[in-house]
């Protein structure tokens, strides 16, 4: 027998006995990932990666550390347009209708086509699978998603006055208390300012989506073509964020993402707005009593999901992509998914997580990292669209314009709107 | 008495080196002004020639105007400054006060240091509330300052991470020359009764022309050059305050994917360095009349 | 005596004036050899740790990244020597049509340098398939005017008299070149040397938009891709990496610190 009709017997035979086909066929995966400066969180993937690679030896995976998001993205699109993409990679669920427009990723729903696999897809949390949806297909599995949630001071709580286990819900609540929260020294100058929200680049763009869908609204559509940036959820978001800084809750200008979690701890502000992923971080080096709470809303609850998903690339041959979805599928198991969770904070993809015993004495330890899963219904899609970098910056810049006073809201809203709207005129 | 050069012995020595260093620096300004007459290629449809598209494009970007902005302040800003800082500090070192090998050790030790990770000093060192200059501010009474957070203050702030790490190295050229100024020179100033400072003014400054030539270019091609610090400090931001003509070209480029227009402001760029330069030469010539 | 108080003053002044110039570089210093929770408050007795160094070192292949850097390096100074040598020795030794124009065509690369055309150099290497290659790091950086305007000033200094005597001696164009003008250059080409060195192992941008992998990745890009993150930014982690990445050339700048010094004056002279 020629060695095309074994590889066809076996597969048959695999099939019937449900066992998987790849059993049969090598591949080398070449698996991107982007992580922070957490060093158990790049320990963490090795071992995953490393154990799945155990468990499949005719395989093999390398692992690539490339970068933060953005910096694997483009490692990933440059690779890709150089013909050598890799396999398999954990790239922004914003970056769906860039890889789609480049044309290097294929849908999943097209490879998961077993019943089984079907079901499986159907497994993940709704929230996170909206922005896996293009066009009737599924084009990415979530893996490392997050919400940001509301860190805050229990102690600085306390010492205000305030009741520690009731931060505030609402943008009222947040200003009044914000203003009970902030503190001065003799000098008159904040030593804690009652809040912080990010407020600059793509961490400012990606909280402000939040207060929108707070107010009833989203920012962008599962067309990818559709950018809602003038409408009254954002102006009215944009005279929030003014409004704190007006009140004196927040610290006026421009406020960076990297640095708010270091002044959380640090003291210099009693509450904060960021991602569940700085759990992690935070656990490990608060040295106060610290809660976290639903993102205050401004009609009810809202947040926006982020992280990032598995795609599976285009220029790949049949056997790597049925190995990057085994890959995948083991990676959002229940068991790596509850490890990586614990490690880093970010919430696990599907609901059979929790139902692990690791989970279950995590959530008990820190029942902070329920919160974001609490919240979840409440979120919608990040910003995104076709051209996104380009089109966010237009977003990034009406809001940076707007917390520095160089512009107002309305017509900074309009100004992006236009842009937006010239860009993403050419897809519709 | 020079040889004429054979061409077999040219070849080596010449073209090979030569096209090399055409291939990256000649050969890719021209193919950025044909690059700029296309625009891009996507999945769904290849690229086509569309003429001065992109340059009309360019002409009603106003980001990039507000770029062209912030890089003309940028030079003018740190140029000047780089050039007077480096004079002082030569002199300070060249001088017989104690202590000089440490002098000289601060100031030249940024130009040792990659600018990712001065970039990464200056950070740290920015940051509001919890980074140097605040608890600095703060044991004086101030209020903390967001330097890299407002718009009025993060280009200022970009210009003084340049500014510390070049300094150093432009006080070393200048010490070179200071070094080199016969000291009879100078005493016979002194001997006509001439203070410190007219010395200073009459016989050391014009001796130092040249160097100030050579290190206002170096600073001038630094000033567009280079971009680290803005890419891990702001990333052009807020509000594009701090972008520089270069930062725009690689966040147009590898950040948004749009070869076609990185091409053409490419372009924009060769033409601005190429008049700078132009600029230069007629400067140097007319004053050369003079030496 | 008011000539002493100045010179105490002013001496004190320059002191002061150093420590404020050295004082980021020192506090990140500090900062790296202490826990995280000191990073943002100073305080003299804090405790000293190495821990940052080790988790940085543990967190991102840092080795690798050097041995990219030293590999690099190594490429670029030895085709530098080797080409702009070349290229020196024929302006200065021969005369040929378009001389002039020839000079002038490459001293343009002084204005226009790789990094300003970064957009075409980067297709140029995505299409001879180099992009993520050291040397495609390397590639733009083989010959560079700066190299080869500094060797042509120092041949030029070379007396004619030990040319015509190595000729009458039967030395053809490469023996000459060897035995006459590249020794003369030697304190130059050390200059010259320490001056790419540093400027290599500084480059950033460059490398940055070739590389994808950190098997090729150099110091500098190895230190930003660490350093930016989607959770809060450890700083004494950072400041860690940060010194990590610059000690070599810190350390190999304290104990040479006048050649260093007379070498770049040297550069700069020329």
């Amino acid at each position: 027998m020629n060695w095309k009709n074994t590889t066809a017997l076996s597969a048959l035979a695999g099939g019937l006995l449900g066992v998987h086909a790849t059993a049969v066929s090598a591949a080398e995966l070449e698996f991107y990932f982007p992580v922070g400066v957490n060093a158990p969180a790049v320990e963490t993937i090795q071992t995953l990666t490393d154990e799945w690679a155990a468990q499949n030896p005719q395989h093999s995976v390398k692992a690539v550390y490339a970068g933060n998001y953005e910096e694997t993205t483009t490692k990933a699109l440059t690779a890709a347009n150089a013909g050598d993409p890799p396999a398999v990679a954990v790239l922004l669920a914003i970056d769906l209708f860039t890889l789609i427009e480049e044309g290097v990723i294929i849908p999943i729903s097209d490879l998961a086509d077993s019943p089984e696999e079907q079901a499986w897809l159907d497994g993940f949390y709704d929230g996170f699978m909206n922005d896996t949806k293009f066009d009737g297909k599924i084009y990415s599995v979530p893996f490392q998603r997050s919400t940001p949630v509301f860190y805050y001071n229990k102690d600085a709580f306390r010492e205000a006055g305030l009741d520690p286990e009731n931060p505030p819900e609402t943008w009222d609540e947040m200003i009044e208390m914000g203003k009970q929260l902030t503190k001065r020294d003799d000098n008159g100058n904040v030593t804690q300012w009652g809040t912080r929200i990010p407020t600059l680049g793509l961490g400012g763009a990606w909280l402000f989506g939040g207060l929108v869908v707070s107010k009833g609204d989203v920012l962008s559509t599962e067309t990818g073509m559709e950018a809602r940036i003038d409408t009254p959820a954002t102006i009215a978001s944009l005279e929030f964020l003014q409004e704190l800084a007006a009140e004196e809750v927040m610290a006026p200008g421009g406020i960076s993402w990297g640095d708010t979690p270091k002044a959380f701890l640090e003291g210099q502000t009693a509450s904060m707005w960021t991602s569940t992923g700085n759990l992690a971080f935070v656990n490990e080096n608060a040295e106060f009593d610290w809660g976290v709470g639903f993102l205050p809303g401004g009609d009810g609850p809202g947040a926006p999901v982020g992280g990032g998903n598995f795609y599976i690339f285009e220029e790949t041959t049949d056997e790597e992509r049925e190995a990057a979805l085994d890959f995948i599928k083991f990676m959002t198991s229940a068991d790596s998914a509850a490890r990586w969770s614990m490690a880093t904070g970010y919430v696990a993809p599907r609901p059979d997580t929790w139902e692990t015993d690791m989970m279950k004495a995590y959530a008990e330890e820190l029942p902070q990292a329920l919160v974001a899963l609490d919240q979840l219904p409440y979120a919608e899609r990040e910003f995104a669209t076709f051209q996104r970098a380009k089109v966010t910056q237009y977003l990034v810049e009406a809001i940076e314009s707007v917390v520095t006073g160089s512009q107002d809201p309305a017509a900074a809203v309009a100004e992006a709107q236009e842009k937006a709207d010239e860009v993403l005129g050419d897809y519709r | 008495m020079n040889k004429r050069l054979p061409i077999g012995l040219g070849f080596i020595l010449l073209v090979i080196p030569c096209s090399l260093l055409a291939a990256f620096t000649h050969y890719p300004a021209v193919k950025a002004l044909v690059n700029s007459m296309w625009n891009n290629a996507s999945s769904f449809r290849p690229s086509k020639f569309v003429g001065f598209e992109n340059y009309e494009a360019m002409l009603a970007d106003d980001r990039l105007s507000q770029v062209l902005l912030n890089s003309t302040l940028y030079a003018i800003g740190t140029v000047p400054l780089a050039i007077g800082l480096s004079i002082g500090m030569a002199l300070l070192v060249n001088s017989k006060l104690p202590g000089t090998w440490l002098m000289r050790l601060s100031f030249f030790m940024p130009t040792m240091l990659p600018l990712v990770a001065v970039a990464n000093i200056w950070l740290f060192f920015y940051a509001p509330g919890i980074g140097l200059a605040s608890q600095i501010l703060s044991s004086f009474g101030l209020p903390s300052i967001n330097f890299l957070g407002r718009t009025d203050t993060s280009l200022v702030s970009m210009m003084v991470v340049a500014i510390w790490k070049e300094a150093g190295l432009f006080m070393i050229f200048y010490l070179a020359a200071l070094q080199g100024i016969p000291a009879n020179l100078k005493d016979a100033a002194r001997l006509e009764g001439a203070g410190s400072v007219r010395v200073f003014i009459d016989v050391v400054m014009p001796l130092l022309r040249p160097t100030t030539i050579f290190v206002a270019v170096n600073a001038l091609i630094n000033a567009f050059r280079l971009v680290d610090h803005i890419i891990v400090m702001t990333r052009g931001g807020p509000n594009n305050s701090s972008a520089l003509l270069l930062y725009y070209i690689y966040e147009v480029t590898f950040a948004h994917r749009d070869f076609a227009y990185g091409a053409t402001l490419t372009v924009l760029m060769v033409v601005i360095l190429g008049l700078l330069a132009a600029l230069q030469f007629w400067v140097l010539n007319r004053k050369a009349h003079y030496q | 005596m008011s000539r002493d108080i100045n010179r105490i003053l002013i001496g004190t002044l320059s002191l002061v004036l150093a420590g404020v110039w050295g004082l980021p570089f020192l506090y990140s210093v500090w900062t790296a050899f202490h826990p995280e929770r000191y990073a943002a408050n100073f305080q003299w007795n804090a405790p000293i740790t190495f821990d940052n160094f080790f988790e940085a070192w543990n967190s991102a292949p840092f080795a690798l990244y050097f041995m990219n850097t030293f590999i690099l390096i190594t490429i670029v100074l030895i085709a530098n020597f080797i080409l702009c040598t070349l290229v020196a020795y024929a302006f200065v030794r021969y005369r040929f049509r378009w001389a002039g124009i020839l000079f002038a065509l490459v001293m343009v690369q002084l204005l226009i340098s790789p990094e300003i055309l970064i957009v075409e150099n980067y297709l140029t290497l995505s299409q001879i398939g180099l992009t993520d290659t050291i040397i495609g790091i390397a590639l733009p950086y083989l010959t560079s005017a700066f190299g080869i305007f500094l060797l042509r000033q120092t041949f030029m200094t070379v007396p004619k008299s030990l040319d015509e005597a190595a000729q009458i001696e039967g030395a053809g164009a490469w023996r000459v070149l060897w035995t006459v003008y590249v020794p003369l250059a030697r304190p130059i080409y050390l200059a010259y040397g320490l001056v790419m060195v540093s400027f290599h192992w500084n480059n950033f941008l460059w490398p940055l938009i070739v590389t994808n992998s950190p098997e090729v990745r150099p110091v500098t890009v190895g230190l930003s891709v660490f350093a930016t993150v989607e959770s809060g930014i450890e700083w004494s982690l950072v400041n860690a990496a940060t010194l990590m990445t610059t000690a070599p050339l810190i350390i190999a700048f304290i104990i040479f610190q006048r050649q260093f010094v007379a070498n770049f004056m040297r550069a700069g002279i020329k």
